[in-house]
């Protein structure tokens, strides 16, 4: 006796969450059927593993019809196919574009194409995420970056309107395909140290300060590409560190401010020109595509990691970045007050990210 | 020219890519009626159309109007080519012919393709204008009335219940009459699909007619099928009962009828002697229908079991009243004008109802199932306009059980349908039904008035009035066990009540109820024509007889002693005929204690035999008291001298059964047939019996918080809390081909059930505590090898905490069941008069008041009624509270309402309707229930929307691809709950209930990577309301915004 045909329709339609994790796991239906098994549910229910292959088997199907819906959440919403509860509704989405922490800094940054597509398999075995995840991962960055990619507004707000993401992932997505538009280098050794919310924060921060549409919501409001003409611009800063006078004056700003407020004041005062070099010249390097790919790079090996190696306590890097970007504006000489802002204050913040063990 | 159809196409959404090059598609819709065909513009380049066509307008008959469906075709256009189909939408507009109903139909409807399934969907707008015709002649029937309901609907009142009406059309079938090399199975599929959606409409407008002669308005109970005879033609038939409705606010009072036996019936006198727990069916008596009828084919009359098997005495005169009602219903028929008298006359022979529930007073008493099947030879049917053959062969069937009914004493058939099952050119037609006797008051016009006089003087107990038995004792050929009523003590009651009914709403139940199912396969050999035919009824007489012992059994084992909503389905196939009975059992506190199952062997000399035994012997009691608990089955100690009547206690019957058995000749006999045991006795005499016992006991109980049963209620559980889920399962099975035995293959069968019910419990676990209701199986054998076996129901949560409350005492539960049932059906005669009801008596609560009175002296159960009385009191009174809020409520919002309707109906319903669409149409799709059942828990039906009936044939020829026979199956099926839906949404409705899925049948070709399937869906759209939401809206003002909860209204000015 051979099971030909075996099916269960609700009018409702039936999700357990836990088939789905499961599913969305990447576990073929028998690998899921075990691992269900070793969960206790048949001690639990009383049912056998036939049933439980058969109940495993249609869940599995239904989502696999769900599927097509879910690459188009709106169509989830207004297909009549399926009558699922809008909270049910609004698990499937979610679960179903929620990423592994793992798998996202595999990919963070990498340019969306077929060739990291065939990269997978690597990744797959590198962070024990099965391919089948991977793949399902690795298309809703590519499927969300292809929609977004051209649209106007605000990134965060199209992804949430055409994906039917929590605030929460919407942001994440943003900052996700901020990354891979900008293709900024994320797997580099020493950038290991870093998790996904640490760039995902510093996404948000250039979103917000340096794209076109930080500038100008009415023009052209693209969020995912950086302001190209600002980049330029940024080259006007080399004069703080090139002009002798400027950087002296700057170094005394900052150190007569901070004498006995820094634990590692003695190690600032010996740095300062070198950390400030270090800023200034990345800021003045943005020209170069290829060098705002590195910019993490450059943050880490040009600030971080020198405090890092003297010990700075965080409050203590702090406070000297919030010195180290007001005292310009009391250097007369300087014209650029506007656009050290605009660079600085978001450097700052990033930095504060970026600045941990 | 009565009648104006107009429809406007506003937009499509989500369709497909027809056009690889631009990713878009240039779609344009046909609209198409009769043979009158518009178009829209071509909308290019666009997967989401805009429309907004100008109104295209059909000036038809309403003959037209009842028969066409409504065909859009949304199409690709194409400038060098042929334009490409996208799909189509078939929209049945009858619901736009009664008044009542709906007024216009306006949504989105899915776009549907036999081979690509639902691709994208189209807004449409229906809208009919009927000019009253007054044409005498008429073929049409518009304004009857469709209800897939087996009882009185909800928001209606039976004025008079006429009876059965039956039609049938046949056609040859599309798919046969084409050569597939000339037409793709796509087209012949669509003319499939085209042909039965016309032949049902006229059917339907058939069926209507017959009602209208009858002086009726409407059907209810209306069962219409397929019968796809392959190469012989198809044939659409229809069985329903005719019914005068009255919508309950109409100013008629009604109340429910009385529960009165016939005077004849009162008391005999002579004491029949109580004997041992069951009569098994060996003793069943076999009516013999004349051998072979050689109407016009080849056929073979198979002799049938009554069920009960309480004899065919002489129908007694108990025929009285029904006689006189046939006469005068012949007279009325002869005065009418109608196209052949004497077909007419003809259909009036059988007193059938389709419906299994019953306003109370209506159902007097039950006499046990009857059931009549037939072997017939399929023939090409030569001429379609007269189906005569078909006809003769259900009129031959019908007769025979009507001839069953009467043998049992009764004058009427209740519960009744019709069902064939096909294999080849062979095809069992079968029919069944419960016996009863009707009050004879609702069949006739104008007696509701008498009837109220009447009642009060009659004070029969609610609650068991129904089981006494309708035949004469005296007259009996057959050995029965009678007892007095367990509960009025006066009248006689069998042990063990078989029926196809629900439980009556009335009927004093102990503990719960359960699921109960027989499941049987017999190998036959493989034969041609006569020869398979006359093997096939053969074996059915001993099919018959075992699924009955089956039945018998399990309903001992779990302590029971009646069936209700039995039905038996004989599916056969080349090589074996499989039966599955399935009935819901409970403890009726009216019949006795069942006995137990004792086991018996044949060889008692051997020792570890004897062990074998009395452990097999231990293991049934065992499940017998296991059952008992599970079910909560503990009936009342009833201590003779409280009764002082004669009625021995169950443990004591086998002594006082010996002691009276000496003063009948007869119930000697009886005994001597019997072998004077006690029990229930099951010799153990060869395997196949050990088999039995065993799978007797194999059968598990649904884990714990888990109910089931195929009926509407489950006996015992009344707190339903709102969350439903409806789902269909399939399952099909490949046996290995070789050597099948019966045995092996009884196991494979009742596996494949058993482990399906253990699936269904599991994927509904979340639910618990709940009860699977109305589980219906469908087998069916489509091919050599397989087994399908179709399985929906509906799972419906209770609260279990309330449920405990009321085991306490479980007489009083039911009892407090039955009443709030009553007041379910009074509460709109009560609107009515809420006015005044304060100093008003309650009609149901003083009969409760005096029946608890009048039995004050007897049975510690009948107590309960007066206990019980001040509960249902206060609860009547919140209830004329909260009905006076509404009645308040309902008038207000009827001013607004009664002024579109009267002036402009359509477009005022339209114009409504458009402003509660939005929610819709913007977000989300709304939700539209779907149940087998004819209620939704914890909701009032406001108004019936009209009937849904729907056939779909989707095929491929890429399964694989598809995710194979179980992908192909689960996709349409879904797909076919959401047309129901978005239909149900269309018509303005939030709920489909009295749904069922009639047919589905699989077809697969593995190898030529191919699939097809038909499936057949009906059941009634309604609008119902939250009983939270009303109870919000009583107390509000009427806005815009409940109006939709307010339509009845318009009925109430």
């Amino acid at each position: 006796m051979t099971s030909e045909l075996d099916i269960f329709v609700g009018n409702t339609t039936l999700i357990d969450e836990d088939v789905y994790r499961l599913w969305l796991d990447g576990y073929s239906v028998s690998d899921a059927v075990a691992l269900r098994v070793r969960s206790g549910i048949l001690e639990q229910t009383g049912a056998t593993a036939a049933v439980l292959q058969s109940d495993t088997m249609d869940h599995y199907r239904t989502f696999h019809m769900l599927e097509r819906l879910l690459h188009a959440p709106p169509k989830l919403l207004h297909q009549l196919i399926f009558q699922i509860p809008p909270s049910r509704q609004a698990l499937l989405i979610e679960r179903y574009y929620a990423f592994d922490e793992a798998f996202v800094r595999e990919v963070l940054g990498k340019k969306l194409s077929k060739g990291t597509k065939k990269d997978l398999d690597d990744i797959s075995t590198k962070t024990g995420i099965t391919l089948k995840s991977c793949r399902r991962q690795f298309d809703n960055f590519k499927r969300v970056f292809k929609v977004v990619e051209e649209m106007r507004g605000s990134l965060v707000d199209n992804i949430q309107q055409h994906f039917l993401l929590s605030d929460r992932l919407s942001r994440d997505y943003a900052a996700i395909v901020f990354f891979a538009n900008n293709r900024f280098e994320t797997g580099k050794k020493k950038l290991q140290y870093l998790s996904f919310g640490d760039f995902a924060f510093c996404a948000e921060l250039m979103i917000q300060n340096w794209t076109l549409g930080a500038v100008d919501s009415q023009v052209d409001d693209m969020d995912v590409d950086l302001d190209k003409e600002f980049l330029q611009d940024l080259k006007e800063l080399k004069v703080l560190v090139a002009d002798k006078d400027l950087l002296d004056l700057h170094k005394s700003l900052v150190c007569t401010t901070l004498r006995g407020k820094l634990s590692v004041f003695s190690e600032m005062e010996a740095n300062f020109k070198n950390l400030s070099r270090g800023l200034v010249n990345v800021a003045a390097k943005l020209t170069h595509n290829k060098d705002v790919r590195d910019l993490f790079v450059d943050l880490v090996e040009k600030f971080v990691e020198p405090c890092r190696s003297d010990h700075w306590p965080l409050n203590d890097v702090r406070l000297f970045l919030n010195q180290y970007s007001a005292s310009v504006h009391s250097l007369d000489g300087f014209r650029h007050q506007a656009l050290w802002d605009r660079y600085m204050g978001t450097l700052r913040g990033c930095l504060l990210r970026l600045y941990h063990d | 020219m009565p009648g104006k159809l107009k429809v406007k196409i506003v937009a499509g959404r989500h369709l497909p890519v027809m056009d690889r090059a631009s990713d878009l598609t240039d779609a344009f819709v046909e609209v198409k009626f009769g043979n009158t065909t518009f178009k829209t513009d071509v909308y290019l380049k666009s997967l989401n159309p805009q429309w907004n066509s100008e109104w295209f307008k059909f000036e038809v008959d309403d003959e037209d109007l009842q028969d066409e469906p409504l065909q859009i075709t949304v199409l690709d256009h194409d400038t060098y080519s042929a334009n490409d189909a996208i799909g189509k939408v078939y929209i049945d507009i009858d619901p736009l012919l009664y008044s009542e109903a709906a007024t216009v139909i306006s949504g989105w409807f899915p776009i549907y393709d036999t081979i690509h399934g639902i691709r994208g969907e189209i807004n449409v707008i229906v809208k009919v204008d009927l000019f009253n015709d007054l044409n005498r002649f008429r073929q049409s029937s518009c304004g009857v009335k469709f209800f897939c309901t087996t009882s009185i609907p909800k928001c209606y009142r039976a004025v008079i219940i006429h009876g059965f009406v039956e039609e049938l059309v046949v056609n040859e079938d599309p798919e046969y009459q084409w050569i597939d090399r000339i037409r793709t199975p796509r087209a012949s599929n669509e003319a499939r699909q085209r042909l039965i959606s016309l032949m049902s409409g006229e059917l339907q407008r058939k069926i209507g007619l017959k009602v209208l002669e009858m002086r009726g308005n409407a059907v209810v109970g209306y069962l219409q099928c397929f019968d796809l005879e392959g190469e012989s033609g198809l044939v659409v038939r229809a069985i329903g009962t005719a019914c005068t409705l009255d919508k309950l606010s109409s100013p008629a009072a009604f109340l429910p009828a009385c529960n009165s036996p016939s005077k004849e019936m009162k008391e005999s006198p002579l004491v029949h002697p109580p004997s041992h727990g069951c009569r098994s069916t060996h003793n069943s008596p076999i009516h013999t229908a004349p051998g072979s009828r050689l109407t016009q084919n080849f056929s073979v009359s198979v002799p049938t079991l009554i069920y009960t098997g309480m004899g065919s005495g002489s129908a007694g005169k108990e025929g009285g009243p029904f006689k006189a009602l046939l006469r005068q219903q012949t007279q009325s028929a002869l005065e009418q004008r109608g196209g052949s008298p004497h077909r007419f006359c003809k259909r009036r022979e059988f007193p059938f109802f389709t419906l299994t529930a019953f306003p109370p007073g209506f159902l007097v008493h039950v006499g046990g199932v009857v059931s009549a099947r037939s072997v017939k030879l399929l023939d090409r049917i030569h001429n379609p306009d007269e189906p005569e053959t078909r006809d003769a062969w259900w009129a031959e069937i019908r007769q025979e059980i009507k001839s069953h009914a009467k043998a049992l004493g009764c004058h009427a058939v209740v519960g009744y349908s019709e069902s064939t099952s096909i294999c080849e050119e062979v095809c069992i037609l079968s029919a069944s039904g419960t016996a009863a006797v009707l009050n004879p008051r609702f069949l006739q016009d104008g007696t509701v008035e008498g009837c109220l006089e009447q009642r009060l003087e009659e004070n029969l107990p609610a609650g068991c009035g129904f089981c006494h038995i309708p035949y004469d004792e005296l007259n009996m050929p057959f050995p029965a066990h009678l007892t007095y009523c367990y509960n009025c003590r006066k009248q006689k009651v069998p042990d063990v009540l078989f029926t196809t009914i629900d439980l009556p709403a009335d009927a004093a139940v102990v503990g719960k109820g359960c699921l109960i199912q027989a499941r049987l396969c017999r190998l036959k050999k493989k034969a041609q024509a006569e020869a398979n035919a006359t093997a096939i009824s053969n074996l059915l007489p001993f099919m018959e007889y075992e699924v009955h012992t089956q039945l018998m059994n399990k309903l001992k084992l779990k302590g029971m002693n009646a069936l209700f909503g039995l039905r038996i389905q004989i599916t056969v196939g080349e090589n074996m005929l499989m039966g599955l009975a399935s009935a819901t059992g409970v403890y009726l506190a009216a019949l006795p204690t069942p006995g137990g199952i004792q086991i018996a062997g044949k060889t008692p000399n051997d020792g570890s035999y004897e062990q074998h035994i009395s452990h097999m012997q231990k293991k049934i009691n065992d499940t017998i008291a296991k059952n008992k608990e599970l079910y909560e089955i503990s009936p009342p100690e009833i201590s003779e001298e409280v009764i002082g009547s004669p009625i021995p206690e169950p443990r004591q019957r086998s002594r006082l059964l010996r002691s009276q058995s000496e003063s009948s000749d007869e119930v000697t006999e009886l005994d001597l047939s019997h072998g004077k045991k006690d029990a229930f006795v099951l010799e153990i005499d060869d395997t196949d019996a050990l088999e039995d016992v065993h799978s007797l006991l194999t059968d598990v109980p649904p884990p714990p918080g888990f109910y089931s049963c195929n009926t509407e209620i489950m006996p015992g559980i009344n707190n339903w809390t709102s969350e439903i889920q409806m789902f269909t399962s399939v399952r099909v099975i490949r046996l290995s081909s070789l050597n099948l035995t019966n045995q092996a293959l009884n196991k494979h069968f009742n596996d494949l059930c058993e482990n399906l019910l253990k699936s269904l419990y599991f994927k509904l676990r979340s639910m618990i505590p709940c009860c699977l209701c109305h589980v219906n199986f469908t087998v069916s054998l489509p091919e050599d090898e397989l087994i399908q076996v179709t399985v929906t129901a509906v799972a419906i949560t209770f609260d279990k905490n309330q449920a405990l409350q009321t085991t306490k005492t479980h007489v009083e539960k039911s009892l407090q069941r039955a009443s709030t049932d009553n007041e379910e059906l009074l509460q709109f005669p009560l609107e009515l008069c809420s006015e005044s009801l304060p100093s008003h008596p309650f009609p149901p609560a003083k009969e409760h008041l005096e029946s608890a009175s009048s039995n004050s002296g007897i049975p510690a159960a009948q107590r309960a009624t007066s206990v019980d009385y001040s509960s249902f009191a206060d609860r009547c009174s919140s209830w004329i509270e909260l009905i006076k809020l509404k009645a308040q409520t309902i008038r207000r919002g009827s001013i607004k309402t009664t002024v579109t309707v009267e002036k402009a109906s359509p477009v005022g319903e339209g114009n409504f309707r458009n402003r509660s669409a939005p929610p819709c149409a913007n977000s989300t799709v709304g939700v539209v229930r779907m149940t087998p059942l004819s209620f939704i828990p914890g909701a009032k039906i406001t108004k019936y929307l009209g009937i849904i009936n729907m056939f779909f044939i989707r095929e491929t020829t890429s399964l694989r691809e598809e995710g194979g026979v179980s992908g192909f199956l689960h996709a349409f099926i879904a797909e076919v709950f959401a047309m129901v839906r978005a239909h149900v949404a269309a018509l303005g409705g939030n709920a489909v209930v009295s749904y069922i899925m009639k047919q589905c049948v699989f077809m697969e070709n593995p190898n030529k990577n191919q699939a097809q399937c038909l499936i057949n869906v009906s059941g009634d759209a309604v609008v119902f309301v939250r009983e939270s939401d009303l109870e919000v809206v009583s107390t509000q003002q009427p806005t815009a915004n409940c109006q939709p909860l307010c339509t009845g209204g318009e009925v109430t000015t």
